[in-house]
């Protein structure tokens, strides 16, 4: 049981760790900026998750694999492809926000209140 | 201009050139692939941990809502590390390995959002809130859209 825990953890150490450095290098190597990084992480998540292989991915990397933005992309997929079966072809255009909602309403109104608590250190 | 170098000055720029390749880029890329590795990898552990301990504590709760909760969690937590000043320290370091994970994305909200403060909540920090993540959520929003209806047609055909 705790042999099993600790492979866990190390799948997820090294996965997600691996996903960070692949972008670090991306980097050095290519000079892209880390929006267009992060860009083309999402929609490597988007794909994942479209054809199928994500799923199989988080089963055995966890938060490795959905941590990193990857994961972000991967939610918006799955909520957008399980409404659109629900409700129809409509149901495409908000499945990834439903999905998605818990994060982003946590990150707005959790930057909001910061901004009104702390002032930006000088640099 | 540098036509008409001597060639003890030629030397000279050749020995420059290969001492500024020798002494940057190579040791801080493996550095920095390194720290990014470690601090991402750390990230993902430490949002597995956070997940684990909602799945004790909370077994009623569906997967999806431990996920969500989870990210929830990590979010606030780098929002809170933004606005205390710690989390600047961490990403001058980490690299890829923090702006990578949902950590990055958190960060870069908040960061927006406090630097325009000055110029008022509403035409400052409500203008300027998503614009360093607009891209993850305006190409998430419309790949996510084809997806869903690239799936569904599948399904129908």
């Amino acid at each position: 049981m705790a042999q099993k825990e600790i492979l866990t953890y190390l799948i997820v150490f090294v996965s997600g760790g691996l996903l960070c450095a692949l972008a670090e290098i991306l980097i050095i190597k290519t000079k892209l900026t880390p929006a267009r990084i992060l860009v083309i992480f999402l929609i490597g998540g988007i794909i994942l998750e479209t054809v199928g292989l994500y799923k199989p991915l988080y089963k055995l990397c966890e938060s490795g694999v959905s941590i990193p933005i990857v994961g972000f992309g991967a939610s918006l997929a799955k909520g957008a492809i399980n409404l659109a079966q629900e409700v129809g072809w409509i149901g495409a255009f908000a499945g990834g926000l439903k999905q998605t909602a818990y994060g982003i309403g946590a990150a707005v109104v959790a930057s909001y209140l910061v901004t009104l608590l702390f002032s930006p250190k000088s640099k | 201009m540098s036509d008409n170098l001597s060639p003890k000055e030629e030397a000279r720029n050749t020995r420059y050139a290969e001492y500024v390749n020798a002494v940057s880029p190579q040791n801080n890329a493996r550095k920095s692939i390194f720290h990014s590795f470690w601090i991402g990898g750390l990230t993902c552990s430490i949002a597995q941990a956070v997940g684990d301990l909602y799945a004790i504590f909370m077994p009623q709760l569906s997967k999806d809502m431990i996920a969500s909760l989870t990210s929830m969690t990590i979010i606030a937590i780098a929002i809170l590390f933004t606005g205390l000043g710690f989390f600047d320290a961490i990403a001058r370091v980490g690299g890829a390995g923090s702006f990578l994970p949902i950590t990055g994305f958190a960060n870069a909200m908040a960061s927006a959002s406090m630097e325009f403060k000055t110029e008022g909540l509403i035409m400052g920090t409500s203008v300027k809130l998503f614009s360093v993540v607009g891209p993850v959520v305006v190409n998430g929003i419309v790949w996510s859209t084809v997806a869903g209806i690239a799936r569904y047609l599948i399904g129908v055909i």
